[in-house]
């Protein structure tokens, strides 16, 4: 508590002295900036209808090979709807650190990070909010495609039910972590590294075992792919749509992964943000 | 920290910025009291906008002390930003956004509790009612300045940082800017430190002037004492004398020489 003269709920300027409590982290900012950004998503139909077109066309690609294979091969008639399972886990991986990124270049391209960094918002405020955005903008893209996969293929992901809340949970950490180095980069190099926020995620796509089981890779890969927290989500849905197990091991292990994961992110971003305050990056934010 | 009343809103010791092997600023020292409106005047690159971002903790100074409001800006910023505001035409307000919707977010992110009536009362008073529903991005770029003045004055700053509020507007509009920062700095009692080019600008609003050049304070002093120190008619001369090393300016550099 001070006694610092401060902005009163009216927004007036008090001349006496006032009970200041001070908030290391504010949920109002928070949702300030989830406002902005839901402002921005309704200003734009363009961008809401490409939340759900990839999503969709890779679901249908996935969806109508694993029915193709499904009637040609024995073996995959066997593995239940592991590829389009797959691929609709793989776009929350994907979008999750997408609508994340996004929402944070957002910022770049409008030149507006300068306004926010000078503002009482607080680094940690303004990655809560981005979190939360990710998350809405995954669930606008997703949730239709879900129904579509129903509806085309007879896949309902969402009968995996807990299961389903554990994958999902694991991968948007993972997807965040990803995401806060990602700005963090943007905001120390400016927009010349924008590139990554679309590209990176890829990496993970041979990595983490995306489509197949981990002792398909050499074994000196295994070792990195079994460092990171999505390979454990890929074993362990492939567990329960072939084997009908649930491998709360799996996903035990991949929570404790996330958890150093996104310890080591949020590092990264502080260091790469004083970085930015160092060199007067935050001054000059374009290329 | 408590902030006694005869403290300086701004006071900066030693403070100094280097980029890479480039010396951008300092180290410089000056204070600003409550209440006034200080104009910090220099050619290009002559440290004015990293000042102004030091001060508002953009850019970590290489060494020194700044205390904004009584607070370390280098320890605890996030104390007093609340308090502050800043604004200038190189940095855009959010384009798709509406008038309306930018400074509603800006008043939620100030934490002002009656966001809407804190928008009507400055659409009001800056006379933003006729497009306030129009996304920024299509405004013209004197109802841009308004909008961004609007947001600098969201959360009613005590300090207000001002980066060439007026460049690009034509002189009705930019006279109407000066009028009502102006007004503000009286009705509030506000401080203002103004980063500005326009030498009429200066003489108007300002009650004490800084001078930098190469990144250091060359000279101080009001307006009209600047004038006649440097024996010129106006302070469009004084400039030009400090950019250039002539007259006045020149015994100064040789005497720090």
């Amino acid at each position: 508590m001070t006694t610092d003269t401060a902005p009163t709920d009216s927004g007036a300027t008090d001349t006496g002295p006032i009970d200041l409590t001070y908030k290391a982290f504010s949920p109002a900012r928070t949702f300030a900036m989830v406002r902005r950004y839901w402002y921005l998503l309704r200003s734009s139909w363009p961008r809401t209808v490409e939340l759900v077109y990839w999503p969709t066309v890779q679901m249908l690609m996935w969806g109508f090979l694993q029915t193709y294979l499904n009637q040609h091969s024995g073996f995959f008639a066997k593995t239940g709807g592991t590829l389009i399972g797959a691929v609709l886990l793989w776009d929350i991986l994907f979008r999750g650190q997408l609508g994340f990124s996004i929402s944070f270049l957002e910022e770049m391209w409008a030149r507006n990070m300068g306004n926010l960094m000078m503002s009482p918002l607080r680094p940690m405020e303004f990655i809560a909010a981005l979190m939360t955005m990710s998350v809405i903008r995954l669930t606008i893209g997703m949730v239709p495609v879900t129904l579509l996969a129903i509806g085309f293929f007879g896949f309902n992901i969402w009968s995996l039910g807990l299961a389903l809340a554990a994958f999902f949970a694991n991968l948007i950490l993972t997807s965040w972590s990803i995401g806060i180095v990602v700005s963090g980069l943007v905001l120390r190099n400016g927009l010349g590294a924008e590139s990554l926020a679309w590209t990176v995620m890829f990496l993970l796509l041979p990595l983490s075992c995306v489509y197949y089981p981990v002792e398909t890779l050499p074994d000196w890969l295994q070792w990195i792919a079994l460092a990171l927290p999505p390979t454990y989500v890929f074993e362990g849905m492939r567990a329960i749509l072939i084997d009908n197990v649930f491998r709360g091991d799996l996903m035990l292990i991949a929570f404790g992964l996330n958890v150093v994961f996104m310890g080591v992110a949020v590092f990264t971003f502080f260091r790469l943000f004083d970085s930015a305050r160092k060199v007067g990056s935050l001054l000059q934010l374009g290329e | 920290m408590d902030q006694s009343t005869d403290q300086p809103v701004i006071s900066v010791a030693g403070l100094a910025k280097s980029f890479d092997a480039v010396n951008a600023v300092g180290p410089i020292d000056f204070s600003i009291e409550k209440g006034t409106i200080v104009g910090l005047l220099g050619g290009n690159g002559a440290g004015k906008t990293t000042t102004i971002a030091m001060i508002l903790g953009l850019v970590l100074p290489t060494a020194g002390a700044i205390r904004v409001l009584g607070h370390d800006m280098l320890r605890d910023r996030h104390r007093v930003l609340h308090r502050i505001n800043f604004e200038s035409p190189y940095v855009d307000m959010p384009m798709r956004l509406t008038v309306r919707q930018n400074l509603t977010v800006f008043a939620g992110l100030y934490g002002v509790g009656d966001a809407r009536g804190r928008v009507a009362e400055l659409a009001e008073s800056l006379d933003l009612t006729d497009f306030l529903d129009r996304p920024s991005g299509k405004l013209s770029a004197g109802q841009k300045t308004r909008v961004s003045l609007a947001k600098a004055l969201i959360n009613r700053p005590e300090l207000l940082l001002l980066d060439e509020p007026t460049a690009s507007l034509d002189p009705d509009t930019a006279d109407w800017i000066r009028g009502n920062l102006d007004r503000y700095r009286r009705d509030r009692g506000a401080t203002i430190l103004l980063a500005s080019h326009n030498m009429p600008e200066v003489e108007r609003l300002c009650d004490d002037v800084i001078m930098m050049k190469g990144g250091r304070i060359v000279d101080r002093g009001a307006p009209k004492a600047l004038i006649s120190r440097y024996g010129r008619s106006n302070l469009e001369d004084v400039f030009l004398d400090v950019a250039r090393g002539r007259g006045h300016a020149a015994s100064l550099e040789e005497a720090s020489a």
